[in-house]
C-alpha cells in the first residue's frame, strides 16, 4: 500500500514538473521566421488560407490563436505590457482603432497597398491598420417558422417593427456584440438620431431577447427558437449552405458594417517575418481566396460574387463613419443600455 | 462532545525553547502554501484591483469608477437579479443534494453507486453542452415544450407540451441548479459518509423519533458541510456567467456586466471594478462562516465506530423514488446532448448521423486539442490534488501561527468568488509583463516566464476550482478526531507519518472525489483559459465554444460528448481504483 501510494504521488508531483519545463521556451521573443498571429477569422476559412502561406512562405512558421472578436480583442489589449502577437490579421477595425489609441499598432505600409480602396484602410500613411474584407448586417429569417406563423417575409429595417413580429426577433446586445454595435450604429446613422432612437424604441417592442453574440441570433433563427435573427452575412448563407430553413435577407435600407482589418503590433523586437506575413495578407493570391467567402474585398478581384449575396455589394452598404462612431460609442451604449437593458422580463 | 476529550491530548502550543526540527517543517510547509497562495490569487487581484481606481489611461482617480458604477441605471436590477439567482439556487441545490446524499449515505436503497455516478454526472458535461441541452429540451422547439414534437398529442389525445419560458430567470435558475447541484453533493456526500453508530444507537436506546434523531444528531454532525454547500452553491450561483450568457436572456446579472464591460466593449477598468465588487458577498459570506464555525466538533472521534443503515423499506423505497427522480432529470438533460450531437439538423431534420463526429472539415484545433486537454486536466488533478489537500491539512491540523493559518483560509475560500473571466484577465495583467510598474519604479517580473506555458493554464484552473476542492478537503478532515494525531504525537512519532499513515488512508475517498472534480473541471472550462491559451496548446474546451459560435452546434455536442466520454472513462478507473482502495483503506468502516 504505502510504496504504491508514494509512487502515484511521486508520478503526479513528476508530471506537474514536466509539465512546467518544456514550454517555457515558448511564448517568449520569436527567433526570425516564427511569428504568432492573433485572428478573429472564420475558423473553417483560415486551415485554406495558411496552407497558402506555408506553400509560398515555408521559411516561416506561423502560431495561430483565432477566437471571437470580443475575446481577441480583450487579449490582445490586455497583453499591452508585453505583447504577444507579432500581427493582428483579420480583426474588426473598430477593435484595431481602440488598440491604435492606446498606440499598440506600429504604423506599417505593406507592399500593394495602393491596390487597397480608400475607404478600406486608415487615412495615416503609412496606416496603422489595412482591411481585407467587409462583413454587414443581415436578417436570419426561418422560413419554415414564418410560414407556421403565417406572417410575411421581412425585406428591411421598417419592416421589423411591424406589429406581427412581436417577439419574434432575436438581436445582439451592442454592449456585448460587435455585430450589435454595428447595427444599431447603422440605424442612428441612417435616420439621424431622433429618429433611430425612436425606431429602436418600437423595434425594442418586437425583440424577443438580446443575444451576447453577434451569430447567436442567426443560430437561434436556424434552430427556430426565434423566427428572425439580427445577424451578420457569411453566417446567414454559412447556416442556408448547412441545410437550415434559413433565408438571408440584406435589408432594403441598406446594411451597418465592418471592416476586418490587419495590423503590425507595437513591440520593442519587430520580425522582418511579421511584415512578410501582413505583404502577403493584402497580396493578389491571397485576395482570390478571401473573394470566395466575401463579396466585398479591400482589393478588387475577379472571382464572381460568391452565391446568396446581394449582387451589387456595395450599394448595400450605408454611409459608416467608423472614427466618429468609435468615439460616439461609449454615449450611445450607455443610452442603448438605460433604454433596453436590464429593463424587462422576457415577454 | 468530543471537545472535552481533545483538549488535554492536543499538542501544547510551541514555546520558542520547544521547536523541533519536525515543527520548523511544518512551519516552512504552511509558510510555502501560503507564498502559493498569495502569488495566485491574492496577488493578481492587485492589478486588477489598481486598474479598479483608475482611468482607462492609468491615472489614479479614487473610487470614481465605483461611483459611476453604483449610479448606472442597469445596476440596482442586475444586483437584485444575481441575488435572486443565488438565493434560489442554493437553497434548491443544497436541499436536494443533502436528501440525495443522505439517501446514499443512510438508506440501504439499491444502485448506490449509479446514483452517485449520475449526480456527479454535471461536473463532466461542458457548460456549453449543458446550455445546448436545456436549449433542446425546454426551448422554444424543446422536446419538453412540444410535448416531443407532439408525438402523445397525435397518439395518446394528451397535449404535453410544456413551456417552460426558457429565456430568462427560468433557464438560469434551472441552468445553475443543475451546475450547483453535484458541487453541493461533492461537499455533502463527504459529510454524509461520516457517522458515528454510537450517537445513534444512543439515539435509538433513549426512544428518540426519527425526527428528533435526525434533527439532533445528523444535522449537528452534516452542519460543517451543509454550511460550506450553502457557502458554496450561492458564491458560484452569483459569480457564474456561463449559463446566464446563454440562456438569460434579458435577465441581467452582475457577471453578464463583467462579460459586457470586458469582452463587449474591452473596458477594463469597469470590468475590474465589477469584478472587486462582486468579491464582496463573498468576503461577508466569508466572515459569517467564520463566526458560525467558532466551535468546531470532530465527527469520528477515535473511539466512533462506523455506521451502517438497516433496512427500512418505506424509507429506503422513498430513498429510491427520490434519486431516481433527480438523476433522471440529470440523464435528460445529458443524453439530450448525445442526441443533439447525432440530429441531423435539428429541429427540422431529424434523421441521425454520425457526420457531427468528423472534426476535420471544422476548425478549432480538433484531436490535437483535445489530447491538450486531457494533459492539462491530468497535470491540474495531479498538482492541485497534492497541493489542496496537504494545504487543507496543514490549516486544519496544526496547532502554531494561527493568524498565518487564518490567512490561508480566507485565501483558499475566496477563489470561489472570481469568475473564471475574472482570472484569466487578472493572469494576464500580472503574468504577461516583463516588468511590473510599481510608484512610477519598474521591477522585473519574477514569474514571466510562465506566461503561455501549459503551467499557467494549470495554475488558473487550480485557482478556479480551489475552494470547492479545499472544502470537500477540509471538510473530511474535520471528521477525524484530532485525538488521533494526540495519540500520534505523544508517541513521537512525528506528523508527516501519522499524515502518510492515518490521515491520508482515512481521507482516500475524499482525495479520489478531490482529484476526480479537478480532472473533469480541467476539461470542460473555458472562462479562464480561453484568454491564457497559446498558439501551441489550444483546448477542446475552447473548440466547443468556437465550434458553436460558428453555427455548428451539432460539432459542439459531439466534441462535448467525447469529452464527456473522456471524464467517464476517468471515473470508471476511479470507481476500480477506489474499489481496490477501499478494501485497503476503509476496512475499518466495515461490521
Amino acid at each position: 500500500m504505502k510504496q504504491w501510494t508514494t509512487a502515484i504521488f511521486a508520478l503526479l508531483l513528476l508530471a506537474g514538473c514536466s509539465a512546467v519545463q518544456p514550454s517555457s521556451e515558448t511564448g517568449t521573443a520569436a527567433p526570425s521566421g516564427e511569428i504568432t498571429v492573433y485572428t478573429a477569422l472564420e475558423d473553417d476559412q483560415l486551415s485554406s488560407y495558411l496552407a497558402l502561406f506555408n506553400e509560398q512562405h515555408p521559411e516561416i512558421t506561423v502560431n495561430i490563436v483565432r477566437d471571437s472578436t470580443g475575446i481577441i480583442t480583450a487579449r490582445l489589449l490586455a497583453e499591452k505590457e508585453n505583447p504577444q502577437a507579432d500581427v493582428v490579421w483579420g480583426l474588426a477595425a473598430t477593435s484595431l482603432l481602440v488598440a491604435e489609441q492606446q498606440e499598440m499598432l506600429e504604423a506599417y505600409a505593406p507592399a500593394g497597398l495602393e491596390r487597397v480602396r480608400a475607404e478600406f484602410r486608415d487615412i495615416d500613411t503609412p496606416p496603422h491598420w489595412v482591411g481585407i474584407d467587409t462583413w454587414f448586417s443581415a436578417f436570419c429569417v426561418n422560413t419554415v417558422e414564418i410560414e407556421k406563423l403565417g406572417v410575411t417575409m421581412p425585406t428591411g429595417w421598417a419592416d421589423l417593427v411591424k406589429p406581427e413580429y412581436k417577439g419574434l426577433i432575436a438581436m445582439p446586445n451592442p454592449a456585448s456584440s460587435g455585430t450589435g454595435f454595428l447595427s444599431v450604429s447603422a440605424i442612428l446613422q441612417m435616420m439621424g438620431e431622433e429618429a433611430g432612437w425612436a425606431y429602436l424604441d418600437q423595434l425594442h417592442e418586437n425583440v424577443a431577447v438580446y443575444t451576447h453574440s453577434g451569430s447567436k441570433p442567426c443560430r437561434m433563427a436556424g434552430a427556430g427558437e426565434v423566427a428572425i435573427g439580427i445577424s451578420f452575412d457569411y453566417r446567414a448563407i454559412k447556416q442556408k449552405e448547412a441545410g437550415e430553413p434559413i433565408e438571408p435577407v440584406f435589408p432594403a435600407e441598406g446594411s451597418g458594417w465592418e471592416i476586418e482589418a490587419n495590423a503590425l503590433v507595437r513591440k520593442p523586437e519587430i520580425v522582418p517575418a511579421a511584415k512578410v506575413f501582413l505583404d502577403w495578407a493584402i497580396g493578389d493570391d491571397i485576395m482570390q481566396l478571401y473573394a470566395g467567402s466575401y463579396p466585398l474585398t479591400s482589393v478588387a478581384t475577379e472571382i464572381p460574387i460568391p452565391d446568396g449575396y446581394p449582387a451589387d455589394p456595395l450599394a448595400q452598404l450605408v454611409e459608416n463613419d467608423f472614427v466618429r462612431m468609435a468615439g460616439e460609442r461609449e454615449q450611445i451604449l450607455a443610452q442603448w443600455t438605460e433604454r433596453y437593458d436590464g429593463k424587462s422580463e422576457p415577454r | 462532545m468530543s471537545q472535552r476529550t481533545l483538549s488535554p491530548g492536543r499538542a501544547e502550543p510551541g514555546s520558542l525553547a520547544k521547536v523541533t526540527s519536525e515543527e520548523w517543517l511544518r512551519r516552512s510547509l504552511l509558510l510555502f502554501l501560503l507564498g502559493f497562495l498569495l502569488v495566485s490569487i491574492l496577488l493578481p487581484l492587485v492589478p486588477l484591483g489598481m486598474r479598479s481606481l483608475s482611468d482607462p489611461q492609468g491615472n489614479f482617480v479614487g473610487l470614481d469608477n465605483y461611483v459611476r458604477y453604483f449610479s448606472s441605471p442597469g445596476l440596482t436590477s442586475s444586483l437584485l437579479n444575481s441575488l435572486t439567482i443565488a438565493g434560489k439556487t442554493t437553497l434548491l441545490a443544497v436541499g436536494l443534494a443533502f436528501v440525495y446524499a443522505w439517501a446514499l449515505a443512510r438508506t440501504c436503497m439499491p444502485g448506490k453507486h449509479f446514483f452517485r455516478a449520475v449526480a456527479l454526472l454535471p461536473l463532466v458535461v461542458p457548460p456549453l453542452a449543458l446550455a445546448i441541452g436545456l436549449v433542446y429540451l425546454f426551448g422554444k422547439k424543446g422536446l419538453v415544450t412540444t410535448g416531443f414534437f407532439g408525438f402523445f398529442e397525435q397518439n395518446f389525445g394528451i397535449a404535453l407540451g410544456f413551456d417552460l419560458n426558457l429565456y430568462g430567470q427560468n433557464g438560469i435558475l434551472l441552468g445553475e441548479l443543475i451546475y450547483c447541484f453535484p458541487q453541493a453533493f461533492l461537499i455533502l456526500a463527504v459529510a454524509a459518509s461520516m457517522a458515528d453508530a454510537r450517537l445513534y444507537e444512543a439515539s435509538k436506546v433513549l426512544n428518540a423519533s426519527p425526527l428528533r434523531t435526525f434533527w439532533s444528531v445528523t444535522l449537528p454532525e452534516m452542519r460543517y458541510g451543509l454550511i460550506s454547500a450553502i457557502f458554496v452553491c450561492f458564491t458560484l450561483a452569483f459569480t457564474d456567467f456561463g449559463i446566464p450568457k446563454v440562456v438569460g436572456g434579458n435577465y441581467n446579472v452582475l457577471a453578464t456586466d463583467i462579460y459586457k464591460q470586458v469582452i463587449g466593449q474591452q473596458n477594463f477598468v469597469m470590468g475590474a471594478t465589477v469584478s472587486i465588487v462582486l468579491l464582496l458577498p463573498t468576503v461577508l459570506a466569508f466572515v459569517a462562516d467564520r463566526i458560525a464555525q467558532r466551535h468546531q466538533n470532530a465527527v469520528l472521534t477515535a473511539r466512533a465506530t462506523p455506521l451502517h443503515p438497516r433496512p427500512t423499506p418505506l424509507l429506503d423505497r422513498f430513498a429510491l423514488v427520490y434519486c431516481s427522480l433527480v438523476a433522471g432529470t440529470i440523464l435528460a438533460v445529458t443524453g439530450t446532448v448525445i442526441y443533439a450531437s447525432l440530429v441531423d439538423v435539428w429541429p427540422y431534420r431529424l434523421e441521425l448521423t454520425l457526420r457531427h463526429y468528423d472534426f476535420s472539415k471544422v476548425g478549432g484545433g480538433g484531436w490535437e486539442a483535445y489530447t491538450n486537454s486531457l494533459w492539462m486536466a491530468f497535470y491540474t488533478a495531479g498538482v492541485g490534488t497534492a497541493i489542496i489537500f496537504a494545504g487543507a491539512y496543514l490549516i486544519e491540523k496544526s496547532r502554531t501561527w494561527s493568524l498565518l493559518r487564518q490567512t490561508a483560509y480566507f485565501l483558499s475560500m475566496i477563489s470561489v468568488a472570481l469568475p473564471g473571466l475574472v482570472i484569466g484577465l487578472a493572469y494576464i495583467f500580472l503574468f504577461n509583463p516583463t516588468h511590473w510598474t510599481l510608484w512610477g519604479g519598474k521591477v522585473p517580473n519574477p514569474f514571466a516566464g510562465l506566461y503561455g506555458t501549459m503551467a499557467i493554464l494549470v495554475l488558473s484552473n487550480i485557482v478556479h476550482f480551489y475552494t470547492v476542492s479545499f472544502m470537500a478537503a477540509t471538510t473530511a478532515l474535520k471528521q477525524i478526531d484530532g485525538e488521533l494525531e494526540a495519540v500520534s504525537a505523544s508517541l513521537g512519532v512525528p506528523f508527516y507519518r501519522t499524515f502518510w499513515r492515518i490521515t491520508l488512508p482515512l481521507s482516500l475517498p475524499a482525495v479520489a472525489e478531490i482529484a476526480l472534480y479537478l480532472f473533469v473541471n480541467a476539461m470542460v472550462t473555458v472562462s479562464a483559459v480561453i484568454l491564457l491559451y497559446s498558439p501551441q496548446i489550444k483546448l477542446a474546451s475552447v473548440a466547443i465554444v468556437n465550434l458553436d459560435d460558428a453555427g455548428d452546434t451539432a460539432a459542439a455536442a459531439a466534441m462535448s460528448v467525447l469529452v464527456i466520454a473522456a471524464c467517464l472513462t476517468v471515473r470508471v478507473l476511479y470507481f476500480w481504483i477506489t474499489r481496490h482502495l477501499h478494501r485497503r483503506t476503509q476496512a475499518w468502516r466495515l461490521p
